[in-house]
């Protein structure tokens, strides 16, 4: 028998069965299985393109298809002889991968992606451990806190506190016993710079650990990996192990009569275990509340003995500033900020990613010049910086020199370095709910201002976003902020309105239009939204009233169709599958009722 | 190890054993193996790019990993450099990808410049 149309279609690529399935159910229940024949062919074409189809006798190519796409074809070509254009093969598409020259200057970062981490010889071909064979052999402890103090080098985990300051406090404590730890519970969303460090260079910070125990005394160190980075706790102990392997640690290690040796712990996925009392305490086995400072790790830190705490980019630092000197490490940077930072950009931008820059480089560059610029090519709004506990710059800031001095001033705070940029369809006031839910969440409840505060800032906000905000909320946040950061135990009550504080401060007409205009700038709160049909547009397709998970949508084929608001519950699935674009987004906001 | 001149000895060691010719290495394919390029499929490439070696018999490429090089949105990044020549760092080097790259770049010696994350000024 002959046939009308042969189709082939690429049965190895994932999905070719359901797309198949769908092909073959649509044929049959338009009564075409007499005139088409469909075959299975394992490839099409040399670019795999999910899956393919190719129709005979014209050799129409279609890619990239999903079970709808295959009903349309069927109706469209099969049925009404009408090639469906938008689902061709269009030449072979390869996406151009382009990345800028870059501005980064690696210290930490310098062998993270060129080395081999799970071998330690590739870390002591490029000089490793040869810092650690300078201190132990050619300098005194003091020497070191000396080069340190030159380098500038500032705590890299976000309050920035001078290093050679913790080193001296831990070293002058008393005590037979000490400890050095090295925080890696990198919690904060989007950053992930010290995973990177951790899983492509972690002999470097076990180097400036090693570093950090000779310069205190200690003789035992901890590493606190979060358990959500397998990778890294795996690459780590693999690195300790071929350590002790060399007698790089262990005892009297390179001949001297400095031991030092390394244990990774796990954190149990709670961020205030981040905060380094509370840390220190899950360490010791006890559930991960913040203690009350004083008094300070140095003086009475892990199992209540002199520790001292640092974050991974930290002790990454450390060897290198012993090799090159404090004073190449104090030529970059700017004139209270020295150095470089790692920054992890996410959000809505081109090119997502990890840099190391100098200290001092401007949010524009990053967000522009390493990350590609804004999504789409919509319009930057404002950055979030430093994590949950940090702030959002908005557009006018662009410019300004990113330090740890700087941030502050608009702010905002360094934290580890994450860098989420959000664009024009960001609410700010949903963003400050999302953070503030984050801190609610994560609030360990050991003390009143953060448990009780962080929730009652998170219900106000809510209200707003779902038009229930009354006038008068922004300033009971603003009061409510205040005393939260004055009274609270730890960073993590203390840094929690920051993200509320910031946005009221930058972007308080977005508020004051949800409040008093119950209207979302941004389209983005749901109950202040609503889904609408332009009926010039719409061509009557029945898609949209198809794919309504609530049946919201009424209107028959080849007719507008309407949207009931009062069903609708704001997926926006409608306006995914419209083939012409007819759904948009309004928030036209009413008047306060009487 | 008991000294500095023990650690001295094995850097020797180790960056001789970087100069590939040593051993034999003609090829040298490394593949970022942080987390982020294990989330979009590099062990998939990393086994394909072994298993294509396998099958094409090719013995004289040496095949490491590391970790994340910073483009996490090009990922699985895969770098090739023949001899001690220019590295190509190619992105989004999915499993699919890879018996082409291995018989044009690895064995032809041809780099695929489409595939190759181009640098702008």
């Amino acid at each position: 028998m002959a046939y009308r149309a042969n189709i082939l279609i690429s049965s190895a690529a994932p999905g070719a069965q359901e797309v198949e399935q769908a092909l073959l159910d649509k044929i049959y229940e338009h009564h075409l299985d007499n005139e088409v024949q469909v075959m299975q062919a394992a490839t099409l074409g040399p670019q795999l393109q999910g899956v393919e189809l190719v129709i005979y006798p014209e050799g129409t190519h279609y890619v990239h298809l999903t079970p709808e796409d295959a009903r349309v074809i069927v109706e469209e070509h099969l049925l009404k002889g009408r090639p469906v254009e938008r689902l061709m093969f269009k030449g072979i598409e390869v996406e151009p991968l382009e990345a800028p020259a870059s501005k980064e200057i690696r210290v930490v970062l310098r062998n993270v992606g060129k080395i081999d981490p799970g071998n330690i010889d590739d870390y002591i071909a490029v000089d490793g451990y040869a810092a650690l064979g300078k201190v132990l052999t050619e300098m005194t402890p003091e020497q070191v806190l000396e080069e340190l103090k030159r380098s500038g080098l500032r705590g890299r985990g976000g309050a920035g506190f001078p290093t050679h300051l913790k080193w001296t406090f831990a070293r002058n404590a008393p005590g037979d016993a000490k400890f050095v730890i090295c925080n890696g519970d990198e919690g904060d969303p989007g950053a992930f710079m010290n995973r990177r460090v951790l899983e492509g260079d972690p002999h470097a910070v076990i180097e400036g650990m090693a570093i950090a125990a000779y310069v205190i005394g200690a003789r035992q160190g901890y590493f606190y990996v979060r358990a959500e980075y397998p990778i890294a706790i795996s690459t780590l102990r693999i690195a300790i192990q071929q350590a002790r392997d060399y007698g790089l640690l262990g005892e009297n290690i390179l001949g001297t009569d400095f031991s030092f040796d390394l244990e990774v712990r796990m954190g149990a996925g709670a961020f205030v275990c981040g905060e380094e009392t509370a840390l220190m305490q899950s360490i010791e086995g006890a559930r991960g509340m913040p203690t009350t400072r004083p008094p300070f790790p140095a003086t009475k830190g892990l199992w209540a003995k002199p520790s001292n705490i640092n974050n991974v980019e930290t002790y990454a630092n450390v060897p290198q500033i012993i090799l090159n000197g404090g004073g190449w490490f104090a030529s970059m940077g700017t004139e209270k900020s020295k150095g470089t930072k790692t920054f992890a950009i996410a959000g809505k931008v081109k090119r997502t990613g990890l840099i190391e820059v100098p200290l001092g480089v401007t949010i524009r560059e990053i967000v522009y010049d390493v990350g590609g610029g804004i999504l789409n090519d919509k319009k930057f709004k404002a950055v979030q910086t430093g994590g949950p506990m940090g702030g959002c710059i908005p557009e006018k800031y662009l410019d300004l020199p990113v330090d740890y001095e700087n941030l502050a001033k608009v702010g905002s705070i360094m934290g580890s370095g994450g860098f989420v940029v959000m664009d024009e369809d960001t609410c700010m006031v949903d963003i400050a709910r999302f953070f503030m839910e984050f801190t609610q969440d994560e609030s360990c409840g050991k003390c009143v201002p953060c448990r009780v505060g962080t929730r009652r800032m998170l219900e106000i906000l809510t209200d707003i976003c779902e038009g229930r905000g009354q006038p008068g909320d922004i300033e009971r946040l603003e009061a409510m902020a205040k005393y939260i950061a004055r009274a609270s135990l730890c960073g993590l009550g203390q840094g929690a309105p920051n993200p509320v504080l910031s946005t009221i401060e930058h972007f308080r007409d977005e508020y004051e239009a949800h409040i008093y205009e119950k209207r979302c700038p941004a389209k983005v709160c749901k109950p202040l939204i609503e889904y609408v049909i332009d009926p010039e547009t719409c061509i009557g397709c029945t898609r949209c009233a198809r794919n309504c998970p609530v049946n919201a949508i009424a209107g028959k084929p080849k007719q507008t169709h309407v949207i009931d608001p009062s069903v609708c519950v704001r997926c926006g699935i409608c306006k995914q599958v419209c083939p012409v674009n007819a759904i948009s987004i309004e928030s036209k906001g009413k008047l306060p009722e009487a | 190890m008991k000294s500095l001149e023990e650690l001295q000895k094995i850097k020797e060691r180790a960056l001789e054993r970087r100069r590939m010719s040593a051993e034999g290495v003609r090829v040298r394919v490394v593949v970022a193996m942080g987390t982020c390029g294990i989330a979009a499929g590099a062990r998939d490439t990393m086994t394909a790019i072994l298993d294509e070696l396998e099958k094409q018999k090719v013995t004289d490429v040496a095949v490491t990993q590391t970790g994340c090089i910073g483009l996490c949105e090009y990922e699985p990044i895969v770098q090739v450099q023949i001899g001690d020549g220019e590295m190509v760092t190619y992105g989004k080097l999915s499993a699919e990808r890879v018996p082409a790259l291995v018989e044009k770049h690895v064995v032809g010696g041809e780099p695929i410049a489409e595939w190759a994350i181009k640098q702008t000024a």
